[in-house]
């Protein structure tokens, strides 16, 4: 689990996060949403300590990161994963040795455990065969899979996802929501995803936080966001004609007016 | 106050450099690989510039030594001092400055554009304990050698062009190299290359870790890196120059 209070965050005399608090749950896919320049990738940096907080508190598992010595932060962040909007991975390495670093650095394993770890974490993301390819030569959706990869070789507790679709096409996205969904139950991890994506939201948006302006304004899960009356979300996320449709589909849905597709029929005559 | 803020965060970021590497034998392969990069990825270029360098400072001295009085072993002299005092230690790590200068630069400036430094952050490993120091340590050990390479290819290439093109015999020569000759000259120039060595490695990576933007502003550091570090050369040769001299 991890908490935050009451975050603050100016850049001079913009203020980009404004008496943010929320809890991200574990075991769930925690969303953090909202327009460009919301503020959701400074919250997000803010909390993994990429970026210092002005005022606030920010808590992993009752474990204070705010008052946590740089030694502290270092062996917390060994738990933590995170996987970048761009994938970051090192372009002079090959995809098995991007995934392998984390070993390299933090483990003491021997090297044929090291291997058997990474050709075990890049079956888990259905990457096969791919060991030798360096980034350049794969495509968006595997160097996604490889970043997922890489941040999960270590089990770490909790796991952060910058814009996880964003270049991908709906159907990789998809495969990316699923793998990150499955994995979070796996491994019982606290995932924390900053996402525009609203097929994400609706699949695996359990604990929604929607920020508006650096501040939060909305939260709830992906069933509460139907029926929510707050007029800016709704502008957000619905934000088509056609996801307008979409969601009062969900809703006839959710009220038992229409079921799935069997009585579509009916109703389209 | 730029030039302040500037210099706070690169002394911050050399301090930040040492703390307790997460693993040795990482830091060590780093080290070892930052090495290959410089040292041999340099060589090519300071072979041709050495030899060249001679070259012409032989020929040139030969053309303005036009008294009948002065021996013709004194062109030797005259290039072996060069030669070693000044061409190899600040002409080379001049050239090296745009060479792995902007390599270093352009190379951070990457990984920290593209998320990498971030990445690696994110993992708990102190960016600039194992992205910097291993560079900087690397040029420490690799650029004196470029330099002690140079000013022995330089002298060779001196002999070849003034034999070659009949200024002076080779027996001339190699007697002109050793009159005078003052050990000191060669420690001084390598106290120099060890000085430019740090001053290259050190601001390179400073533009190159803490560039922000994209692809355009990667290119404006590193040419910066590659400005500022030949001014500071020079105005450390000179300061040098002072001291020793």
């Amino acid at each position: 689990m991890i908490e935050f209070k009451n975050i603050k965050k100016a850049f001079g005399d913009k203020v980009v996060l404004n008496d943010v608090s929320h809890v991200m749950q574990t075991g769930m896919c925690n969303l953090i949403i909202g327009t460009s320049g919301s503020g959701k990738t400074v919250l997000q940096k803010c909390l993994v300590g990429l970026l210092d907080t002005d005022e606030g508190e920010i808590n992993y598992d009752d474990r204070s990161f705010n008052s946590m010595t740089n030694e502290e932060k270092k062996e917390l962040r060994q738990q933590i994963g995170m996987l970048f909007q761009g994938s970051a991975l090192f372009d002079s390495m090959t995809v098995e040795q991007n995934v392998m670093f984390p070993l390299d650095m933090f483990s003491d394993m021997s090297p044929t455990d090291k291997l058997k770890r990474v050709n075990e974490v890049l079956a888990r993301v259905n990457l096969k065969d791919a060991n030798n390819k360096y980034p350049a030569e794969i495509s968006g959706g595997m160097k996604k899979r490889v970043g997922i990869a890489r941040a999960i070789v270590l089990n770490p507790k909790y796991l952060f996802c910058d814009e996880p679709n964003s270049g991908l096409d709906p159907q990789t996205s998809m495969v990316i929501d699923k793998l990150i969904y499955e994995i979070t139950k796996e491994f019982n991890m606290t995932t924390v995803i900053n996402t525009h994506d609203m097929n994400s939201v609706m699949e695996i948006g359990e604990n929604i936080l929607y920020m508006y302006q650096g501040q939060k304004e909305w939260s709830g899960n992906n069933k509460e966001i139907i029926f929510s009356k707050n007029k800016r979300l709704n502008e957000f996320i619905f934000a088509s004609e056609f996801l307008q449709d979409a969601k009062d589909m969900r809703m006839l849905e959710a009220k038992g007016k229409i079921d799935n597709d069997r009585n579509m029929d009916e109703l389209l005559k | 106050m730029i030039f302040f803020t500037h210099f706070g965060r690169y002394l911050l970021m050399l301090k930040g450099m040492f703390t307790k590497p997460e693993n040795m034998r990482m830091y060590w392969k780093e080290f070892m690989h930052q090495c290959v990069e410089i040292g041999i990825g340099a060589l090519g270029i300071v072979v041709i510039i050495s030899v060249f360098m001679g070259a012409v400072s032989a020929v040139q001295t030969a053309y303005q030594l036009v008294s009948p009085i002065i021996p013709k072993s004194t062109i030797a002299q005259i290039v072996r001092d060069t030669v070693i005092l000044e061409f190899a230690p600040t002409l080379v790590c001049i050239v090296l400055a745009g060479v792995i200068g902007s390599k270093i630069a352009s190379e951070l400036g990457n990984m920290r554009v593209s998320e990498q430094i971030d990445a690696l952050e994110i993992m708990g490993i102190n960016t600039k304990a194992y992205l910097i120091l291993p560079k900087i340590a690397a040029s420490l050990i690799t650029i004196p050698l470029l330099v002690i390479l140079a000013m022995a290819l330089g002298i060779v290439g001196g002999r070849v062009a003034g034999v070659a093109s009949g200024i002076l015999s080779a027996d001339t020569y190699d007697r002109g190299l050793i009159e005078s000759f003052m050990p000191f000259n060669v420690r001084f120039g390598i106290y120099k290359a060890i000085t430019f060595s740090f001053i290259i490695s050190s601001i390179s990576a400073y533009y190159g870790y803490f560039v922000k933007g994209g692809a355009l502003e990667i290119g404006r550091s590193s040419t910066k890196s590659v400005v500022v570090s030949c001014v500071m050369i020079l105005f450390a040769d000179y300061i040098l120059a002072m001291i020793f001299l």
